[in-house]
């Protein structure tokens, strides 16, 4: 498998101590991955037909990474940090749009607003739970999971009806101008803002500290607890926003629409070489992780293997590059 | 004022008992919610009530009341296995696929066996990954959770099978004295745990879960200690397996996986912590029959059945939510 390739590749570069960034090689990889479906039956014959289908694969990994994008701040503030309410916070997103707009061009700022705003005060409840009730980040989110989803059901009581706005249809959805999908320039807008965000912002100094150390950050100033409260607020807000723009590409809405993205999207983060710990990691690596996994999940789906096999490749995928990356100091060092 | 002084003896009592044991506040907590169950029944008083819903009780519980033993010794030890679930899952399958006639009691055994063989061989993965390569815990069984659940889905894409009727018929009505099969193995298992919690095994895991590094210097084998605990893990989650499809006499590639979250609910309820080293195998059963109680009390009050799914998800949040929101609390007064 070409997974394996490049891991020995990773593993000899390790040893010959050449450094090359995480990001860097998951850029490479994507890029080998894009060649080697060339030569697959259903693959592209022609230079028309790559930069196509090459496309197309960027639309889709867009979705992963602008979901990936929250996650990658929230596993970078450490303390085992990581949403799993990320899923139905993008279905909330995407059915309030849904649901609210209704065809109306005119709903679409105040439905905004009140998408990042109901993510936002999920993630609060994710923060302070985390913070001030010192729960495990992994069992408040995927308990706010369970809550958010069950609070869809009583208000949908099982019935989506709705409509996209034709802009966002336009946006998301059609071409813009070169023939080059509109939903790639948000995503291309999102990756500055998120990389200016991280590397030149305060809070984004202060996240990588409390990443690193949080007892050394909050010695030098840092306020702990506001900035781990801010981030999960920061990630709902995100979240909910990518389902805002997901449903403008699906133009359908359903009860587990974020469920599907939430795996790949933490393996995203994980293959662009952002430590689980925290403390380390960029939103670079991120989107060429999101192209990775897009690409491979394209390839199974190609190759026709069950989804159950595509899980097992999927959990299997994430505990190598925790090997490869993720290893925490033992007691004995 | 005498009735407030009396007041405060009774506290400093559930506090020595609390301390000395670690179940005061589950113990109240238990006794309360059984009395609102039991009260709550209409026919109490008729004989055979109590003890016929005793059983339907437990019976019920076990499966989720063993994987929360598992769960509460892992987290005892410092860590969190996410991955039980997905355990349960595979050997249920396993055992409504293959486990077709009581009339091959050898080859239901070696089933038996292997389901058996494949918890401890799970939770030895899951232990390896996490102690012996340092990965961390929650998101390296969150990624083996998702390779066990496929493995399960890979064997059994649409629930079926069925378990003989002699078998479970045997578990849903044995009775000892009147006291039910599932509750004998229960007191078995924490009487069992019992001889060891003061014996070397025990101080040992208490120690690595309080303080790994203190525990490392003074020549404790902390890796097989917590490796030990994953693998413990497994094997409850293995029997798990076997009770659940006693219970449910079929197979579903599904059947655990909402059973994780429940076990982690039940060893924080009973008193268990989420930094490790402290809280009690008793009080974590008495934390998931708590639990189940509640949910008991919820499906008899009848809330409209859109709404279920959001007050069971409460539930859960408000648990986990209540040691550290009681926490908080002293530590404000």
């Amino acid at each position: 498998m070409n997974e394996t390739d490049v891991t020995k590749n990773i593993t000899n570069n390790n040893k010959k101590h050449v450094k090359i960034s995480p990001p860097l090689i998951a850029m490479l990889l994507a890029m080998l991955l894009f060649l080697l479906s060339g030569l697959l039956p259903a693959g592209y014959s022609t230079l028309q037909g790559a930069i196509r289908q090459g496309l197309n694969i960027l639309r889709l990994a867009s979705f992963i990474a602008i979901i990936g994008a929250g996650q990658t701040l929230v596993i970078i503030s450490g303390g085992e940090g990581i949403d799993l309410s990320a899923g139905p916070i993008v279905t909330v997103g995407a059915l309030l749009t849904y649901m609210i707009i209704n065809g109306q061009n005119s709903l679409i700022l105040p439905v905004l607003l009140l998408v990042i705003a109901t993510g936002a005060v999920i993630g609060l409840f994710n923060g302070l739970g985390i913070t001030y009730l010192k729960i495990s980040p992994f069992v408040m989110t995927l308990g706010m999971a369970g809550v958010v989803q069950g609070a869809l059901i009583l208000w949908t009581k099982g019935y989506y009806d709705g409509r996209v706005a034709p802009i966002m249809t336009q946006l998301a959805a059609r071409d813009l101008i070169w023939g080059i999908p509109g939903m790639i320039f948000i995503w291309i807008l999102i990756g500055i803002l998120m990389t200016l965000l991280l590397e030149r912002t305060r809070y984004g100094k202060q996240l990588f500290a409390i990443g690193v150390n949080r007892v050394a950050a909050r010695l030098s100033g840092v306020k702990v607890k506001r900035m781990v409260v801010f981030t999960y607020v920061l990630a709902g807000a995100m979240a909910a926003f990518s389902g805002f723009l997901l449903v403008g590409y699906t133009q359908n809405a359903g009860p587990n629409l974020g469920n599907q993205y939430l795996f790949p999207s933490i393996i995203a983060v994980a293959i662009g070489g952002t430590q689980m710990s925290g403390g380390k990691g960029s939103y670079f690596g991120t989107i060429a992780g999101a192209i990775v996994i897009q690409l491979i999940s394209s390839l199974l789906t190609t190759m026709q293997l069950p989804q159950a096999l595509q899980q097992i490749i999927y959990g299997s995928l994430l505990v190598l590059i925790l090997i490869i990356y993720g290893r925490e100091k033992s007691l004995r060092s | 004022m005498p009735e407030k002084k009396n007041n405060h003896k009774f506290i400093n009592w559930v506090t020595a008992v609390n301390k000395k044991y670690a179940i005061g506040i589950p113990l109240i907590l238990l006794v309360v919610s059984t009395v609102i169950f039991f009260s709550l029944q209409t026919n109490i008083f008729e004989p055979g009530t109590i003890s016929r819903l005793t059983n339907s009780n437990f019976r019920t519980w076990l499966p989720v009341l063993l994987l929360t033993m598992g769960q509460g010794l892992v987290l005892i030890g410092g860590g969190l296995d996410l991955s039980n679930g997905s355990i349960v899952s595979v050997g249920n399958v396993v055992l409504a696929l293959y486990i077709t006639s009581a009339d091959e009691p050898w080859h239901n055994l070696a089933i038996v066996a292997l389901v058996i063989a494949f918890g401890l061989a799970a939770g030895f993965l899951n232990g390896f990954l996490t102690v012996y390569l340092g990965l961390q815990p929650v998101i390296v069984t969150f990624a083996t959770s998702f390779i066990y659940a496929g493995l399960a889905l890979l064997l059994l894409p649409t629930p079926g099978g069925a378990i003989p009727r002699d078998y479970t018929n045997f578990y849903r009505n044995t009775q000892y004295l009147g006291v039910p099969f599932s509750l004998l193995l229960l007191f078995f298992l924490l009487l069992l745990w019992g001889i060891f919690r003061h014996r070397k095994y025990g101080r040992f895991l208490y120690a690595v879960g309080g303080n790994p590094k203190a525990a490392y210097t003074t020549g404790v084998p902390v890796t097989w200690v917590k490796i030990s605990t994953y693998v413990l893990s497994g094997l409850l989650a293995s029997f798990g397996a076997i009770s659940y499809s006693l219970l449910t006499g079929s197979g579903f590639s599904g059947s655990g996986a909402d059973m994780m979250l429940p076990s982690i609910t039940g060893a924080i309820i009973g008193g268990i912590s989420f930094s490790g080293g402290s809280g009690s195998l008793v009080g974590a059963v008495f934390g998931g029959i708590i639990l189940g109680n509640i949910r008991r009390i919820i499906s008899i009050a009848r809330i409209d059945s859109w709404a279920v799914t959001l007050v069971n998800a409460l539930v859960i949040v408000f648990a986990l939510a209540a040691p550290g929101a009681i926490n908080l609390l002293r530590r404000k007064k």
